[in-house]
């Protein structure tokens, strides 16, 4: 497989970021939360306060890599009736709207439950770009991979400061767009201290493959981005955003996005290195 | 057929594998690679064995239970696990696992409970063993079983009350691995159940197993022969697989699994996953689960809280699929009139769980025939359920009266 094509959408939008001498900044949302109209405009907000890549929740029911924040928010959504299809029509607006690849965050379950490759068909049919899977391993990914081949769509797999070099090197083989590197051993939610875990993982994954590397877990403000941003090609916000959009509705999430891309434009790197 | 099963991957044919976060892949590697290395040591298996014989009483009694054949109407063998310290056969599991976290020599273990019988076992295995303990309970669980939640405190555990969610079993389950994904280089997770990503349903099978590998012993003793059928109750499905799995060879040996049938399956307020629910993933496995057309989890209903779980472990799927055992509902209504009839022809009080077993077997009585010798996995003692029953008979106060 070249490059080219394993870069699929997301991984073009964080190269061409990188090309400026800087990192990506994806911004999460779920769908649904505080409503279907209000996560919309949080996703707008997003869009419009400069991130480089859009990363849309499926709310589920049992979220086991999720933290408080990203738990109450998607109840929310759930309670509020928000439904599979409901998530794809978000995906199709948003798409509508921008040009920034919208990925979708989903456990497993309720991609099995629409059919797979019926999900990843009405998934590209509405301009989605892929899906990031925290409870998907390649191992058990057969039937995604060659869903999400066939229809183009980003895979993006997991690695953790606990996976061996072998699993670095066969989930990122399996990977399109990017890796997502979680830069703690624990759940979504902002974290005070930056990880001292984040830049050793980043280096092993840099080892294994040529795509990019996103960093995500526990990073809520531009500071943190920033510093981040130094290594990694993509950081990652999800809880942080959520608890704005909460609290300050899109206003907040418009003020944080923009706070996050100015911290990935404070340090200077060295552009799109590989 | 052969019990070699599941295959390096966790995989009972369709059923079981990893559906889990990266993070916690390469510990369960490392588990898998502890488990197996620990029973194939004789260190370790023997002091297992200790402890199953002089500390939980092991092996439990099989006891012919004439009076309630009489009523069934065929000879039922009553496999006595509610004799076990604690109380049930979850201690079995409680007391190999928490080996296990001594011998990966991780200090502290977290445990998911329901009802509080797996918190319990759990609790006290680590009291024995010397290890930090933590159990998650769903708060709904928590007031429900407070004097559960008095024991494993006692037994010096700290019990966390979980408030998201639907408050109960699957949430507790939830926020364990949650704690685990962040704890998971000192601790060990102690799954109740034969369910979970690999190598939790074969493992906690091989801990539980001994409840099946006696009842044979004991049933060719007694009888000079298998029991025509063998039937237990399922939740998760542990004990209800630790009675199964020495009979899967023998073919003449029908195996039944209880489903709880909640308010009667129809009403769609049940817990009987694999007879009326579809094949996903949860908790970290494929298996049979109750869901909505959006798989997201719908909240299972049981009068049984241990039974009381969305999901079934995958072995017990793949048990279904290929038609080795059968799976069946027996509603509350069922569970309780075989509660009070155990209770009343042999002066058992069981746990409600073990009562759907009950309640199972006297339908499959009427169906096999007087000639039948059917065994009986008598999973737990019903003391824990008593306000439960003096509730649902209208037992208790002050009143004069049968009820």
């Amino acid at each position: 497989m070249s490059e080219l094509v394993a870069l699929g959408k997301a991984g073009a939008a964080i190269r061409s970021a990188n090309a400026e001498g800087r990192a990506a900044v994806v911004g999460y949302l779920p769908a649904g939360f505080p409503s279907y109209d209000g996560a919309l405009d949080g996703l707008k907000a997003l869009v419009d306060g400069g991130a480089d890549v859009i990363e849309l929740g499926l709310p589920y029911s049992d979220p086991v890599m999720d933290g408080v924040t990203i738990q109450r928010a998607t109840e929310i959504a759930l309670a509020g009736g928000v439904r599979t299809r409901d998530v794809l029509s978000t995906v199709e607006k948003i798409a509508a709207y921008s040009d920034v690849p919208v990925l979708v965050m989903t456990y497993w379950n309720p991609i099995e439950r629409y059919g797979v490759d019926r999900f990843a068909a009405d998934f590209a049919g509405v301009g989605g770009a892929g899906l990031i899977t925290p409870d998907l391993i390649p191992d058990e990914g057969a039937e995604w991979i060659a869903a999400a081949d066939k229809h183009e769509l980003d895979k993006v797999f997991l690695v953790s400061p606990s996976s061996t070099d072998a699993r670095i090197a066969m989930t990122t083989a399996a990977c399109r767009g990017f890796v997502y590197a979680t830069a703690v051993m624990g759940v979504t939610g902002a974290r005070d201290k930056p990880s001292e875990l984040a830049a050793p993982l980043v280096a092993r994954v840099k080892a294994a493959t040529e795509l990019p590397v996103g960093v995500g877990l526990g990073i809520s403000n531009g500071d943190q981005a920033a510093g981040m941003g130094a290594f990694a090609d993509a950081v990652i916000v999800g809880a942080a955003l959520v608890r704005a959009l909460g609290d300050g509705g899109a206003a907040g999430v418009r003020a944080l996005t923009e706070d996050l891309a100015a911290g990935v434009r404070r340090e200077p790197r060295a552009p799109a290195e590989r | 057929m052969s019990t070699v099963l599941p295959d390096q991957f966790g995989h009972f044919g369709r059923f079981g594998g990893r559906f889990m976060p990266e993070a916690l892949i390469a510990p369960l590697d490392e588990l898998t690679q502890a488990w197996r290395d620990a029973m194939a040591d004789p260190e370790f298996t023997g002091e297992f064995e200790r402890m199953l014989r002089e500390y939980i009483g092991a092996p439990s009694l099989l006891y012919d239970a004439t009076r309630l054949s009489n009523a069934a109407g065929a000879r039922i063998l009553l496999k006595r696990e509610d004799l076990n310290h604690t109380g049930a056969h979850k201690i079995r599991n409680a007391i190999g696992q928490a080996l296990l976290t001594k011998r990966m020599g991780k200090p502290r273990v977290i445990a998911e409970t329901g009802a509080g019988q797996h918190g319990v076992a759990t609790a006290t295995a680590c009291a024995y063993l010397g290890l930090e303990c933590v159990v998650y309970m769903g708060e709904v669980d928590t007031e429900r079983q407070a004097l559960n939640v008095a024991r494993m405190r006692l037994l010096g555990a700290e019990v966390i009350s979980v408030k998201t969610g639907s408050r109960t079993l699957k949430d507790a389950i939830n926020e364990a691995l949650r704690d685990w994904v962040a704890s998971v280089d000192k601790t060990h997770y102690i799954l109740g159940t034969a369910a979970g990503s690999h190598p939790f349903p074969a493992m906690v099978r091989d801990f539980v197993r001994g409840i099946g590998d006696e009842a044979r012993e004991q049933s060719l003793e007694l009888l000079g022969k298998l029991p025509d059928a063998a039937v237990a109750s399922v939740g998760g499905g542990s004990n209800a697989i630790g009675l199964f799995t020495a009979f899967i060879p023998d073919e003449s040996v029908k195996l039944y699994g209880i489903e709880p049938g909640g308010d009667g399956f129809e009403t769609g307020r049940h817990a009987a996953t694999i007879t009326a629910g579809q094949v996903g993933v949860l908790h970290g496995a494929r298996s049979f689960l109750l869901q909505d057309d959006d798989g997201q989890t719908i909240e299972s209903h049981s009068i049984s809280a241990g039974l009381d779980y969305p999901g079934v472990g995958p072995e017990h799927a793949w048990l279904a699929e290929t038609g080795r055992a059968s799976y069946r509902p027996i509603t509350d209504a069922e569970a309780m009139d075989a509660f009070q009839l155990l209770s009343r022809t042999e002066g058992i009080i069981p746990a409600i769980e073990s009562a759907h077993a009950v309640a199972g077997a006297l339908d499959i009585a009427r169906e096999l025939g007087p000639e039948a010798t059917i065994l009986v996995n008598l999973s737990g003692r019903g003391d824990k359920d008593m306000d439960t029953a003096a509730t649902w008979f209208g037992l208790g106060g002050t009143e004069a009266g049968d009820e």
